[in-house]
């Protein structure tokens, strides 16, 4: 398998200048590579910055030093020295990520939310939403919801709604930070279901998973942080 | 695709004191910045040399016309700049009394923008004017009333559409949910979010407000007396500050 996702010496410590300038370091001199269609889980003890990682891959966090290479077409882009306009660009195309929490945004209708990266690239809004409405029927949101505000779902139900939006568009490259966190067996199956699928597209994955028999089930191999 | 606005530092000093220092940033086509930063850190004075509401004392602000010329805004002649602000450009006051003329009808607000345009049909004026009422919520029935006798909610609402009448390629706002009540500002930044989006617009919003660029924003510059300490992308600038100004700031936030 040809990577597609390269992390290299990468450093991250966070400096808290409001606690005394104290400094927390997260990892040093991390080494990694994904390639297309694998599934590889980052493990370790809690506090070792296993989500910290996957945010640095995303470009959420900044790194102290280091590189993480994403491919991106035939090109390498270092999201640790890109401008901020070719980050936004490789989340809209490269890289997907999905978390347990959706960011409600007030009136947005569920099937929207789910339908929005697809319409980002250039989808038309009907074929976007055929397949968001698609996507939320098996995560087993009720019809009755979709034309409603998550606002007021309850925890669960945001979640698998922020599910179904992080599998709607594909992406060559999708970080998962316990996307099952806190779902029932049948919700936890479809969301294991919708990880293979994208493998199977050939997306590379990068994955947090608090169930050792999950993480077992999605990944082949895994990066230990410790 | 190119540059739509640039600043190459831009400073802007009151006698000796400096209202913003050395300001230098890319904006590209429907890009939304946030400028963010308490009272007093010249996030305001920034966005007046930005929009040429106020000449920088140093430094040049460029704006790739829709003919594709980039010119710098002390370069333009006067009715170059007014075009400009009439068309291409919109501009969101805190206080929608200063982004409105209050003496007129709501409809008259809308109209008048599109009149600078040379729109002079009154049927197609009156029909896009109640189109563009709509698509901010003001029902049809007040679009003959004044200003006056609208809310503060309202009123803002009616700016927009009164900047966005004639499809602007940028908008400046100042502030623009400020002196709102809670509900009315997340109505309010909700119908930002969706025009700018589907309208594929450019804006420069200043705000202290972190919600507000956390909602409306892809980047954001963060400003401390007058000099831009950190910029980046808005998640990152909010998850991961590095600046301990920005720390402070952001840990600030009340959680709720």
């Amino acid at each position: 398998m040809s990577a597609v996702l390269k992390i290299e010496n990468l450093t991250k410590s966070f400096l808290l200048h409001q606690q005394a300038g104290a400094r927390i370091p997260v990892f040093e001199s991390l080494n990694a590579e994904v390639g297309a269609g694998e599934a590889v889980a980052v493990t370790g003890p809690s506090g070792r910055g296993k989500s910290s990682l996957l945010k640095l891959v995303y470009g959420t966090y900044r790194a102290n030093a280091g590189a993480i290479r994403v491919l991106s077409g035939t090109d390498w882009t270092d999201v640790v020295t890109a401008a901020p306009r070719d980050v936004i660009e490789l989340r809209r195309d490269v890289i997907g990520y999905v978390t347990q929490f959706l960011r409600v945004i007030p009136r947005v209708p569920a099937e929207m939310v789910v339908a929005e990266p697809m319409m980002d690239r250039g989808i038309a809004e009907e074929q976007a939403l055929a397949r968001a409405r698609m996507l939320l029927e098996r995560l087993n949101i009720p019809k009755r919801l979709w034309h409603l505000s998550p606002m007021t779902f309850s925890g669960g139900e945001q979640q698998r709604v922020n599910i179904a939006r992080g599998f709607a568009a594909h992406f060559p490259i999708l970080l998962l930070d316990e996307p099952t966190a806190s779902l029932d067996t049948e919700n936890r199956n479809r969301v294991l279901e919708l990880i293979a699928e994208a493998q199977g597209q050939g997306s590379a994955i990068l994955a947090v998973f608090h169930d050792e028999n999950e993480r077992r089930r999605a990944c082949s191999r895994s990066i230990r942080l410790d | 695709m190119s540059v739509l606005l640039s600043a190459e530092n831009v400073s802007k000093f009151y006698g000796t004191r400096a209202g913003c220092r050395d300001v230098s940033f890319e904006l590209w086509p429907g890009e939304v910045l946030a400028i963010v930063g308490e009272s007093g850190s010249g996030k305001t004075t920034l966005l007046r040399c930005l929009s040429g509401h106020l000449p920088a004392s140093s430094g040049k602000v460029r704006y790739t016309m829709r003919d594709g010329r980039n010119v710098a805004l002390d370069e333009m002649s006067e009715a170059e700049r007014r075009l400009l602000m009439r068309t291409d450009w919109g501009f969101v006051h805190q206080d929608a009394r200063d982004g409105l003329r209050m003496g007129v009808s709501a409809g008259a607000n809308v109209g008048e923008r599109m009149m600078a345009v040379g729109e002079r049909h009154y049927g197609h004026i009156r029909a896009t004017a109640t189109d563009w009422l709509k698509r901010v919520e003001i029902p049809e029935d007040r679009i003959d009333d004044s200003p006056w006798s609208y809310s503060g909610g309202m009123r803002q609402r009616l700016q927009i559409a009164r900047n966005l009448v004639t499809s602007p390629r940028l908008v400046f706002m100042d502030e623009p949910t400020g002196g709102l009540d809670v509900s009315v500002q997340a109505r309010l930044l909700d119908l930002i979010r969706g025009l700018v989006k589907r309208l594929d617009l450019a804006a420069i919003v200043v705000t202290h407000d972190l919600a507000v660029a956390r909602l409306l924003s892809s980047r954001m510059m963060v400003m401390q007396q007058g000099q831009v300490i950190e910029q980046g992308l808005t998640d990152q600038i909010l998850e991961d500050p590095q600046a301990p100004y920005t720390q402070l700031l952001v840990s600030s936030v009340l959680q709720v």
